[in-house]
């Protein structure tokens, strides 16, 4: 499946997108795939759920949307300062979260987030209710213009192959294996003699980083970083997003957050716009229940049957 | 008005009168939620959501049925329990088997779907529900005004509190409740009927949400959104304790309001994140939680 013909195909139609499809939209659904993509390195690779992620989004987010703002920085050092910020607050996360394991590491991670929520609401740096508005694009390097949204478009896409590339390459690492090996036996990962919390703390930290990368993006796409980055509801959404997808498969997590974006953007023009919480509800439920394995999950599962 | 070394003793009690009734929820909730764990081992991230139904219902009951607080107060968590019985037997029994994350996912789906609906249906600015007149006015203490619907539910929710240890720790249905903890499959030999069991305690622990929420409609606003954000700090609170036990849960959820309400009086600022930064120092110190055993 992963074959490099598909790799080309995909390629090509996300080069010729946002000339049939209106480029806001594609920018938004490829930095909530870069997202479910570093969440999904966690949940579906090293066995993790982490219900706070929304806090390394939203660091990212704000750092970056702060920086810029103030200092007039260039998009690429904006984006690396709200990168490493979110690399930071993941290693102080991670380093707490990863005491507790399974349900527990799933509550831990969401009661940090609540705290860092209330930072953000709280600390004068970040406007509030309001968040940071009107965040400058800037000059890419300082010579490229990414005002324009089909230049930013093809900036947005391009940052999303490097973190896509970074967390391929993780998986299929010596590293990756380990995660893997934790997932399926973690005792048994410990008496082979690997110091386990410190293989979760790097997928943590890793995970943390590229979900604070989407962030970033993010925040100079919409020009904005405000509260919905941060909130619980959008840890949430991650979840569903990957879940949605496929949970331990490559793509799962982009077609889940195309998914899930297009829903979004369908909904909120219809009548049905009250009830995208209660259709996201009715998703996870379906997903839990019938569909464990995700979109590409069971696609997989067919071509495996056909084949062999 | 009495101060002491430049503490404003009405501030202060006041302060703390409200962490405790704060307090009581946080026990209340945390209570649920350890029992369900005890049996079914699953964290049932819908509790705020049946929290806030409960709310709901009574004021539903008081505005279209005229069912009254005292009425309500028996009614609502019957009926809180029985669709929490509807939902274990439809929905969460189904993948009992599979990894506890997913019956995680599965609540937390359900509690997307309630708050999304009540959002829908009754906006998300909250509503009013009126005191009972039989616990308007309070009593003037020494140090303090004390209106009688706070005293009310301390006293109450402890009742219920301690009334629910007893049972679980005490009673012979309590040690099936223990024993089911600790082996089903031993219990099922025995001739004890498990699923049943598990029916009735998930309809137990959530009938405690829906008192709680019943408690909790005539103090705070009526809303949406009550569940979800008071659910994130019973989390951090079962994290603190640990779930391990029972008395436990009850403890840690009034110190922590205690410890809220104080830092309201000291330190204002702090008073939304406290109860999260003493989850950090516990995780720091003793990761199992206060109460916690090892595994």
């Amino acid at each position: 499946m992963y074959n490099k013909k598909l790799n080309l195909v995909l390629l090509g139609l996300a080069l010729v997108a946002p000339f049939v499809l209106y480029p806001v939209f594609l920018m938004k659904v490829l930095c909530f795939a870069l997202f479910a993509c570093a969440f999904n390195l966690l949940l579906g690779f090293a066995g993790m759920l982490s219900f706070g992620h929304a806090v390394f989004l939203g660091t990212g987010a704000y750092v970056t949307g702060y920086v810029m703002t103030t200092y007039g920085l260039t998009p690429e050092l904006g984006i690396l300062a709200g990168v490493v910020m979110s690399a930071l607050v993941g290693l102080v996360y991670g380093k707490l979260a990863v005491r507790r394991e399974g349900i527990y590491f799933a509550m831990v991670t969401l009661a940090l987030a609540q705290l860092a929520f209330f930072f953000f609401l709280q600390t004068p740096l970040t406007g509030g209710e309001d968040g940071l508005q009107g965040i400058p694009r800037g000059k890419l390097f300082g010579l490229i213009d990414l005002t324009d949204n089909m230049t930013m478009y093809y900036f947005v896409l391009a940052v999303f192959i490097i973190g896509f590339l970074t967390i391929y390459r993780t998986i299929h690492s010596p590293f990756g294996q380990v995660m893997k090996a934790i997932r399926e036996n973690e005792p048994r990962a410990i008496s082979l003699g690997y110091k386990v919390n410190q293989y979760k703390l790097m997928a943590f930290v890793i995970s943390a980083t590229l979900a604070g990368l989407a962030g970033s993006t993010k925040a100079l796409v919409f020009q904005l970083a405000s509260l919905t980055d941060v909130h619980w509801f959008m840890s949430g959404e991650v979840v569903l997003m990957t879940l949605l997808g496929g949970m331990g498969t490559i793509w799962g997590p982009v077609l889940g957050a195309a998914a899930i974006v297009s829903m979004q953007n369908f909904l909120a023009s219809g009548p049905l716009a009250n009830y995208i919480h209660v259709l996201m509800g009715v998703v996870f439920v379906i997903c839990v229940l019938a569909f464990r394995n995700g979109l590409v999950g069971e696609l997989q599962k067919v071509i495996r049957k056909n084949s062999g | 008005m009495a101060t002491f070394f430049d503490i404003n003793l009405f501030a202060l009690f006041g302060q703390l009168l409200i962490g405790l009734i704060n307090g009581s929820f946080y026990a209340l909730l945390a209570l649920g939620l350890a029992i369900i764990f005890g049996l079914l081992k699953i964290i049932n991230f819908s509790q705020g959501a049946l929290y806030m139904l409960g709310a709901f219902a009574a004021w539903i009951g008081l505005n279209y049925l005229g069912i009254n607080y005292w009425w309500a107060l028996v009614l609502v968590p019957l009926a809180v329990g029985a669709f929490g019985i509807l939902l274990e037997r439809t929905l969460i029994r189904p993948i009992a088997n599979e990894d506890h994350l997913y019956s995680l996912l599965l609540t937390f789906g359900i509690a997307l779907i309630l708050q999304g609906l009540f959002t829908h249906w009754f906006g998300s600015s909250g509503l009013s529900y009126p005191m009972p007149d039989e616990l308007m006015g309070g009593t003037r203490l020494p140090f303090m005004y004390l209106p009688n619907y706070r005293a009310w539910i301390i006293v109450f929710s402890l009742l219920v509190c301690a009334g629910t240890w007893f049972v679980i720790e005490k009673t012979r249905l309590g040690g099936y409740l223990r024993a089911g903890t600790e082996n089903p499959r031993l219990m099922q030999a025995f001739g004890i009927n498990v699923p049943l069991l598990v029916t009735l305690t998930y309809g137990f622990g959530v009938g405690l949400a829906g008192l709680a929420g019943v408690l909790a409609a005539p103090i705070y606003t009526v809303s949406p959104d009550m569940g979800s954000n008071i659910l994130i700090v019973v989390f951090a609170i079962v994290v603190i304790g640990g779930m391990g036990s029972i008395g436990g849960a009850i403890l840690t959820g009034l110190a922590m309001g205690i410890v809220e309400g104080l830092t309201k009086y000291f330190y204002p600022e702090a008073s939304n994140t406290v109860i999260f930064l003493v989850m950090v120092l516990v995780l720091m110190v003793k990761p199992v939680g206060l109460f916690g055993k090892e595994a």
